[in-house]
């Protein structure tokens, strides 16, 4: 499903921000991404998403390689992976279900077909009684929620998520790993970065990934082997 | 219609390179509408011109009037020839008195008729280029009675060339200001898109194509184009307005033309937003 091997990403500094990793998330799996901030949790998340390229190395999701991907098959990766970022990304000017509503726009469906979806989405994640509200007025949960459900919307088969939980109170953190349990109990894969030892420590049945200053040094699903 | 509101509100963001974007389009098929009435007119003009277009043979003063006839008839027969006039010495005299008052004094007072008599050969439509007339003159003149044949086709090449050369430089001109346009174009459009660059970089993770992201900015060059092209029609008919109330009748431009010079406009102002909105596309995107 989701596949590095032996990648490395320099951005020209005098270290690698990762540094020849290699692992392999099957489909419906679920495994923390973890280590210190700056071992290179987000750059490893983004080489998934393809929205930066590996310097070495192959990240391979799906059908597509980082080596080989043509940038006319980017959207159609796009929408086989959701990214929830760090900061949620959310459009400040519309309301969280036409930030949702916005993922299933601009894959040309039908308008028809696109709110009982954005519906089903909000109910989802908990989240249909503030459907009309802007982000500003919403909280740190609240947003969270609205960008899983949006990540959500062309139902991918991986989900990857930024320190989701960075931001929120400990109740909150609890509703979004919930969330994302069920998400994953209904086939999607899950990529979570945290660098949050009390979810680790609450969660030990879950596959750990670590990172340790760009290089793997910990899987729980047996070492490097990919 | 959200294309639509998002190339409105990206040229109200940026109004005044959108206005200058404007008039820069505007400028340039302006330009081109100048010469595209001047043109046209000349068409008018030389279309006119050409029904007449005809070989003039002069005949010499020995030639009898019945050998004249025969050669009249032979020359109707070419392919060529639609007809062929006999203008006698008198008829000619006449003529000239009339068409120069001037000198009617002086024709009277002659004792001999200097004008010769001559043959008005009218040609077929079909057959009016240059080389035709030429052939035609050239295969009268062997006539041993012809003492000169002449055709006016020269002064009608003269207002083709002057037409061409008008041309060349109304091309010349509406093309720097076309480029000058696409240039204010692209940057108008690389404002809008930088203006948008989280909402862009939020529609390629949510894996939008370059087409759908494309669209709005593609409908603002195409809007700013038509827009300009709409201001060059009204300048253009300013000036065709102001020529005809000052100096001379002149014919206004075939629709077609016209809504040729706006789908320019549109094009060019679609073109140079699909190319500023691209490279920017590229630089945001790493694959
Ligand atoms: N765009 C970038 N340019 C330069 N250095 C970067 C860039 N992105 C990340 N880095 C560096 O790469 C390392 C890993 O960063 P990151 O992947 O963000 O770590 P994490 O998400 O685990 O905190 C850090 O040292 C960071 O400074
Ligand atoms: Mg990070």
């Amino acid at each position: 499903m989701v596949q590095l091997r032996s990648v490395t990403k320099s951005f020209g500094g005098s270290s690698a921000a990762v540094l020849d990793v290699s692992f392999h998330l099957k489909k419906g799996e679920f495994a923390f991404l973890t280590g210190a901030s700056g071992a290179g949790k987000t750059t490893i998340l983004k080489l998934v998403h393809m929205l930066d390229r590996p310097t070495s190395g192959e990240v391979r999701v799906s059908r597509y390689s980082s080596s080989r991907i043509r940038r006319r098959d980017l959207p159609d990766l796009r929408r086989r992976v959701g990214y929830v970022f760090q900061d949620f990304r959310l459009l400040e000017n519309l309301t969280a279900e036409e930030n949702v509503a916005f993922a299933l726009q601009v894959t040309g469906i039908s308008k028809a077909k696109i709110g009982p979806r954005v519906q089903k989405l909000l109910n989802q994640v908990g989240l249909a009684a503030r459907a009309r509200a802007l982000p500003r007025e919403l909280s740190g949960g609240e947003q969270q929620r609205v960008a899983v459900a949006r990540a959500l919307a062309n139902e991918p088969l991986v989900l990857l998520a930024d320190e989701p939980t960075g931001n929120l109170d400990e109740r909150a953190s609890a509703g979004v790993l919930g969330l994302f349990q069920r998400i994953n109990a209904s086939g999607t894969s899950v990529l979570m970065a945290t660098h949050d030892s009390e979810i680790l420590r609450r969660h030990r049945n879950v596959r750990v990934i670590e990172l340790e200053q760009g290089r793997l040094v910990f899987d729980s699903a047996g070492g490097t082997a990919a | 219609m959200r294309p639509l509101r998002e190339a409105l509100a990206g040229m109200r963001r940026a109004p005044v390179l959108t206005f200058l974007s404007l008039m820069a389009i505007g400028l340039s098929v302006f330009s081109i509408g100048l010469f595209a009435l001047t043109a046209h007119n000349i068409d008018v003009a030389l279309s006119n011109v050409e029904g007449r277009v005809e070989v003039v043979a002069y005949l010499r003063d020995d030639a009898s009037e019945e050998l004249i006839e025969i050669a009249r008839h032979e020359i109707e027969s070419y392919p060529e020839v639609q007809a062929a006039r006999y203008i006698s010495k008198v008829e000619a005299l006449y003529e000239a008195s009339r068409e120069l008052t001037e000198f009617s004094d002086v024709y009277s007072d002659l004792e001999v008729n200097p004008l010769p008599a001559s043959l008005e050969i009218s040609l077929r439509p079909d057959f009016r280029t240059p080389s035709d007339v030429e052939a035609v003159a050239d295969r009268v003149s062997t006539d041993h009675f012809v003492e000169e044949a002449r055709y006016g086709r020269e002064w009608v090449d003269r207002i083709y060339s002057l037409r061409r050369v008008a041309g060349g430089a109304a091309t010349i001109l509406g093309l720097s200001f076309a480029l000058g346009a696409a240039l204010l174009i692209g940057i108008a459009v690389r404002m809008s898109v930088l203006a948008r660059a989280r909402e862009i970089a939020i529609m390629q993770i949510v894996g939008a194509t370059d087409a759908y992201i494309r669209r709005p900015f593609l409908i603002e060059g195409l809007l700013t184009g038509v827009g300009g092209g709409l201001l060059a029609l009204a300048m253009t008919f300013g000036a065709y307005q102001a020529v005809e109330r000052t100096l001379v009748s002149l014919a206004w431009l075939p629709d077609l033309w016209t809504t040729a010079g706006l789908a320019f406009a549109g094009l060019l102002g679609m073109l140079a937003a699909d190319r500023a909105v691209r490279r920017e596309l590229r630089r945001l995107d790493v694959y």
